[in-house]
């Protein structure tokens, strides 16, 4: 059966370690300032009434990508399992698709190319988890197939409250995070 | 109150939310000047009559313009060695990808449209001169050709005009991700706009009489297009949703209003178009005025329209 890979963020269970940001640029050797991944720190309210929201984000791989259908060259790509993927020797570094991307998950890298999250495909498709997923302390990151029903993101997703990231953009996004 | 914290302190995504420079506005500026210049010298073509030597060799402007233009955009290009890897592909949802092959087309119809419009001696001239690159004989050869086809060509010139100057704007309505380009009026916006730069950059040179008569009513007609155009995409972006009225209060009341009414509106639109009715009314002479605020608006337009999206 086709795969559809997909994440869950638990954003009770996540403190900002940044844990996820740093095993990501050491897995994927990015460059000085390029990251794949980040933190957000939502607060909302005034003090002392306060309450905070953190979020690992990075690219959703959407399962209707704005970058993919911006790119003239073919170069961003859906890969396996809905991956989101640059073809780094298709890639003219002409930004359309960091222009389409209603996320910010793109960057130019020094070499000139784009680069962004792959959900560690490399890794995956030797049957290991993406490497943010496998560091993270408080286990908030959760990783897998939702064509799958038995797979832990299919099940978290069923039985816990979930939202995506500006799903009025349409590009039905497939990071989930758990709230 | 909400307080986002971003703790990702990379200029390398951050700052380039503005990912587009300079290069991009100066590329639009020029690539719908130039398919103004392809429209208006094939409809110069249509006319009944001799023609000016100025647009007889104006025709030939379209590929310099596109030239220029298609530099600023490889300076863009972050890799630039993967260039040609825009021809080694044609992806339909992406208007970057129809864009590289229009500017592919602009060339032979443009040269062969030029070419055929010249005298046989000017024809010569050009071929002696293309001969030093060992060009005079294609030269000769896309000059016969233009002139079978000389009936057809001149639609066929008119159309891949109205597509590059179409596809400016659609470049920039189709990213969704940046709320003020969302709208589809932005094609129709950059076609009138360029019909109207590509007048006022014909009308710099030494046109008859007749011609220069011309062309300016095709310029107060893309002006009054334009000015209609406008005002229907503000009236879009402030009745729609929380993101559109967002990117319009960028061009009423925000940062981007001054410049934008004051350069645009008033100094690139109005008073061009008052400026070309009273010359016609009154009979004034034409002065470089006119056709110089015209291509300074159309340049703003572009500038504030690429800088604003992406504020």
């Amino acid at each position: 059966m086709k795969k559809r890979y997909a994440m869950a963020v638990d954003t009770v269970r996540c403190v900002g370690c940044s844990a996820c940001v740093i095993s990501c640029k050491t897995e994927n050797a990015l460059p000085d300032g390029g990251f794949r991944d980040w933190i957000v720190q939502e607060v909302r309210g005034a003090f002392p009434d306060l309450s905070m929201e953190i979020r690992s984000e990075r690219c959703n791989h959407c399962s209707e990508p704005s970058c993919v259908d911006a790119c003239p060259t073919g170069a961003s790509h859906v890969a396996e399992g809905g991956v989101v993927a640059v073809a780094r020797n298709k890639c003219t570094g002409c930004k359309a698709c960091i222009a389409a991307c209603p996320y910010g998950a793109r960057y130019v890298h020094p070499a000139g190319f784009v680069d962004k999250c792959t959900f560690c495909l490399h890794r995956v498709q030797k049957g290991k988890q993406p490497a943010c997923v496998e560091t993270c302390p408080t286990r908030s990151l959760t990783f897998g197939d939702l064509e799958d029903p038995d797979s832990p993101v299919a099940r978290l997703l069923r039985s816990r409250r979930s939202r995506v990231l500006q799903p009025e953009a349409g590009n039905k996004p497939n990071v989930f995070f758990l709230s | 109150m909400n307080e986002i914290d971003v703790a990702r302190h990379s200029l390398m995504i951050d700052s380039l939310l503005h990912i587009w420079g300079w290069e991009i506005p100066v590329y639009l500026f020029l690539g719908g000047m130039a398919a103004g210049v392809m429209i208006l010298t094939s409809l110069l073509m249509m006319r009944e009559g001799d023609r000016s030597p100025a647009v007889r060799w104006l025709a030939f402007a379209a590929p310099v313009l596109v030239t220029v233009g298609m530099g600023a955009l490889f300076l863009d290009l972050s890799f630039k060695l993967h260039a040609w890897r825009f021809y080694l592909a044609f992806r339909w949802t992406s208007p970057m990808s129809w864009g590289a092959w229009i500017l592919v087309v602009v060339y032979p119809v443009s040269l062969a449209l030029a070419l055929a419009g010249l005298g046989d001696e000017q024809v010569e001239r050009v071929a002696a001169f293309m001969g030093r690159f060992g060009l005079g004989a294609p030269t000769r050869a896309l000059s016969a050709f233009g002139r079978q086809r000389f009936e057809e060509l001149r639609w066929v010139n008119l159309g891949v005009g109205a597509a590059l100057g179409l596809y400016t704007g659609i470049l920039l309505s189709t990213l969704g991700a940046r709320a003020l380009w969302n709208s589809a009026l932005f094609g129709p916006l950059f076609l009138a706009s360029g019909l109207s730069t590509g007048a006022a950059f014909l009308m710099l040179f030494r046109l008859s009489e007749d011609e220069r008569h011309f062309v300016t009513r095709w310029d107060k007609l893309a002006i009054g297009l334009e000015v209609a155009v406008l005002l229907l995409f503000l009236a879009g972006l402030v009745t729609s949703g929380a993101a559109s009225k967002d990117a319009a209060s960028l061009l009423l009341g925000g940062p981007w209003t001054a410049s934008f009414w004051s350069l645009v509106v008033i100094a690139g639109l109005a008073v061009p178009l008052l400026l070309e009715t009273l010359e016609s009314r009154l009979h004034l002479r034409a002065t470089v005025v006119t056709p110089l605020l015209v291509l300074a608006g159309g340049f703003a337009l572009r500038w504030i329209m690429v800088a604003a999206g992406q504020a």
